[in-house]
């Protein structure tokens, strides 16, 4: 095992993955009251997965967390964002007003926290599945033509 | 008919028929992206589409029976400064209509393009792009926001430079064409979002009904002006406005056949609609910057896309490039109705839209059905098949002389009005121009025409092989609307002048 010259890259990136997967999570939860929200923590943890895809290899990364979970992380996404709206209007309100989804009076709030923290899981499944189907659509791509055969 | 869709929707569908009208197909989208086999997707699309498609005709009664002619929508009933509104009035109501009506006939008759032309596991995904792309479209068409109009547009175009792409399984080119049209429209749309900020910083709101309340006190102001600027060529890009069309023929060319007849019936429309609402419900036509751009700029644009695309659509041998540079012209005829600056030339334009839509939707429709059944879009592939398939090639003929303008189609209907309302500002010449490109016109439909009609099949073998019932019926449709709406133009005119006057602003309204 000599051979393997990586190894404190490894055991540290081990040791970051989730820590950033945890911060990842606390800009979730900040992001209803404070800077942050769904868009960075997406990208955190799809950072999460990257480094372990650009320490382990893509093939590694594409057994943990495959392409087809990625993909249909990002459609789940935009649906929870969309289905929040729908119901609000269900409810009665317009599309996504927070304040009918829980038919409160002006003032109470549950509603607003609510939905706002759905809107923020919604962006949070949407662009973690993304990045990650981005990464993998660039990272595993084999050139069509072979160097040799140019 | 309008009148028995109102009565039947339930309240619901009435008070929140606009965000329903782009919300249903966005939500479906990601869910087409879940589901397993493209035929499901396929359905499903068609499901999407055609509730689209009555939102849009309950928008288009809700616009006509109120009484100031607008249905506006506080998107979370956020109040107009601050939150999102959706406003629809008579221009937004046709357009709406065009789009859902194209949308739902291409994807009706899609299925059997989509499984010649797209592999297998890609089917569902591509109706899932598809169905990006039309509530994309739809949401240009829907929001009185500005910078949410710049949001739609992207995701319209984003999704369809996915589209474009997925040419490439028939033809390599599709993917440079797909990344040339990436550019062009990503640079169209930075330079409308930077006009936006420049209008933003002017007046400081977003909204457009508000900044077209605050423009006039400002329009001397030097970043009004700017923002004029740059939204005109981010939007004219879009809309393929000579000389800033050349993503165009090869995006059409090379895409598959049926994005090609959804992308050439509604994209650069709803493009031209973008700019036709900033050029006269944000920006008033009697500005004197606005009034020079349509003098020194809007209309030798659009009289040169009308004449040089029309002859360079003679010279093509590709009959996809030869409707694409087609449409590039017609545009200039849309340009050019728009650029006249008066109520009459914009209805003419819009007229136009309308009409072109309805053409080369069935123009393109029937080359899908030919690419399917003989794999060819030279004109020599064309050759004969008036006796093979006379159903597709007798709708591809009338939708033709349609094109050309022909007494008794569309065509002829909004050229005429295009050429009254040139005529009452007196700029005949112009009136002869689009004469003589419509001679043009006669020559490259002519040449294709001749090819399908008069000459012997290129091989003999091909017996009678007519295109899918699938893929039959819509165009039938488009075909006989062209005819209908040829001979009664009430309808659409009628909706062309509520349009034009609706632009206008709310108090020219009816």
């Amino acid at each position: 095992m000599n051979t393997d010259h990586h190894v404190i890259l490894r055991v540290i990136a081990k040791m970051l993955i989730p820590v950033i997967t945890m911060f990842a999570f606390y800009v979730q939860f900040h992001g209803d009251f404070g800077p942050g929200g769904g868009f960075q923590a997406g990208v955190i943890i799809a950072v999460a997965v990257i480094l372990y895809a650009l320490v382990f290899g893509v093939p590694a990364a594409m057994r943990a967390v495959p392409p087809v979970f990625t993909r249909s992380l990002a459609a789940v996404g935009v649906m929870i964002y969309a289905g929040v709206g729908f119901w609000a209007m269900l409810q009665g309100g317009h599309y996504l007003e927070y304040q009918a989804l829980f038919h409160e009076p002006p003032g109470e709030h549950h509603g607003q926290h609510i939905g706002i923290l759905g809107i923020e899981l919604g962006v949070l499944c949407g662009v973690s599945g993304a990045m990650l189907t981005i990464f993998y659509a660039f990272a595993g791509r084999v050139a069509e033509i072979r160097d040799e055969d140019w | 008919m309008i009148d028995a869709i109102l009565n039947a929707a339930p309240a619901w569908a009435l008070s929140h028929a606009a965000p329903l009208l782009v919300m249903v197909p966005l939500f479906l989208a990601p869910l087409l992206a879940l589901v397993p086999t493209g035929r499901i997707a396929w359905l499903i699309s068609i499901a999407a589409t055609g509730i689209s498609f009555l939102f849009a005709l309950i928008l288009l009664g809700l616009v006509q029976t109120s009484p100031i002619g607008v249905v506006s929508y506080e998107v979370g009933r956020w109040p107009v400064p601050l939150g999102i509104e959706l406003r629809v009035d008579a221009l937004n109501a046709m357009i709406l209509l065009i789009v859902t009506t194209i949308g739902l006939l291409a994807s009706v008759f899609s299925w059997p393009t989509v499984v010649a032309e797209i592999p297998k596991r890609k089917r569902a995904l591509f109706y899932s792009a598809f169905l990006v792309c039309f509530a994309g479209l739809n949401g240009v068409a829907i929001t009185g926001d500005a910078f949410n109009l710049f949001v739609f547009l992207e995701i319209s175009s984003i999704s369809t430079y996915v589209l474009v792409a997925l040419g490439s399984g028939r033809d390599r080119r599709a993917l440079p064409a797909a990344f040339n049209y990436l550019i062009m429209g990503t640079l169209g749309a930075s330079f409308y979002i930077i006009g936006i900020g420049f209008l933003y910083a002017a007046t400081g709101t977003l909204n457009m009904y508000q900044i077209s309340t605050l423009l006039p006190e400002l329009a001397g102001h030097r970043s009004v002006q700017a923002g004029f600027a740059f939204i005109l060529v981010g939007l004219g890009l879009k809309a393929a406005m000579w000389p800033l069309h050349q993503w165009l023929p090869n995006a059409y060319s090379y895409s598959p056949t049926f994005v090609t007849m959804f992308l050439s019936a509604t994209a650069t429309k709803v493009a031209l609609y973008a700019l036709i609402r900033f050029l006269f419900t944000v920006f008033r036509p009697d500005y004197g910057f606005e009034i020079s751009a349509f003098s020194a700029i809007l209309m030798p644009l659009g009289i040169a896309a009308m004449v040089v695309c029309s002859f360079q659509a003679v010279f093509q041998t590709d009959v996809r490039r030869i409707l694409a540079y087609s449409s590039v012209a017609q545009v200039g005829y849309m340009i050019l109705g728009v650029s006249i600056g008066t109520t009459a030339g914009l209805s003419a334009g819009l007229f136009h839209l309308v009409n072109h839509a309805m053409m080369k939707g069935a123009l393109f429709m029937a080359v899908a059905g030919v690419v399917l059944t003989y794999q060819g879009t030279t004109i020599r592939d064309f050759a004969g098949l008036g006796r093979s398939a006379p159903w597709t090639m007798t709708a591809f003929a009338i939708a033709a002389l349609s094109l050309i303008g022909v007494p008794l189609t569309a065509g002829f209907q909004s050229k005429l009005q295009l050429g009254f309302a040139l005529f009452d500002q007196g700029l005949w010449w112009a009136v002869g121009l689009v004469v003589f490109s419509s001679f043009l016109a006669v020559i490259y439909m002519g040449r294709v025409l001749e090819a399908v009609f008069f000459q012997p099949p290129v091989n003999p073998r091909k017996t009678r092989k007519e295109a899918p019932v699938l893929l039959l019926v819509p165009l039938w449709i488009l075909a006989l609307a062209n005819l209908y709406f040829g001979i009664a133009a009430d309808f659409p005119l009628g909706l062309a002048r509520d349009a034009a006057a609706a632009a206008f602003g709310v108090e020219a309204f009816r």
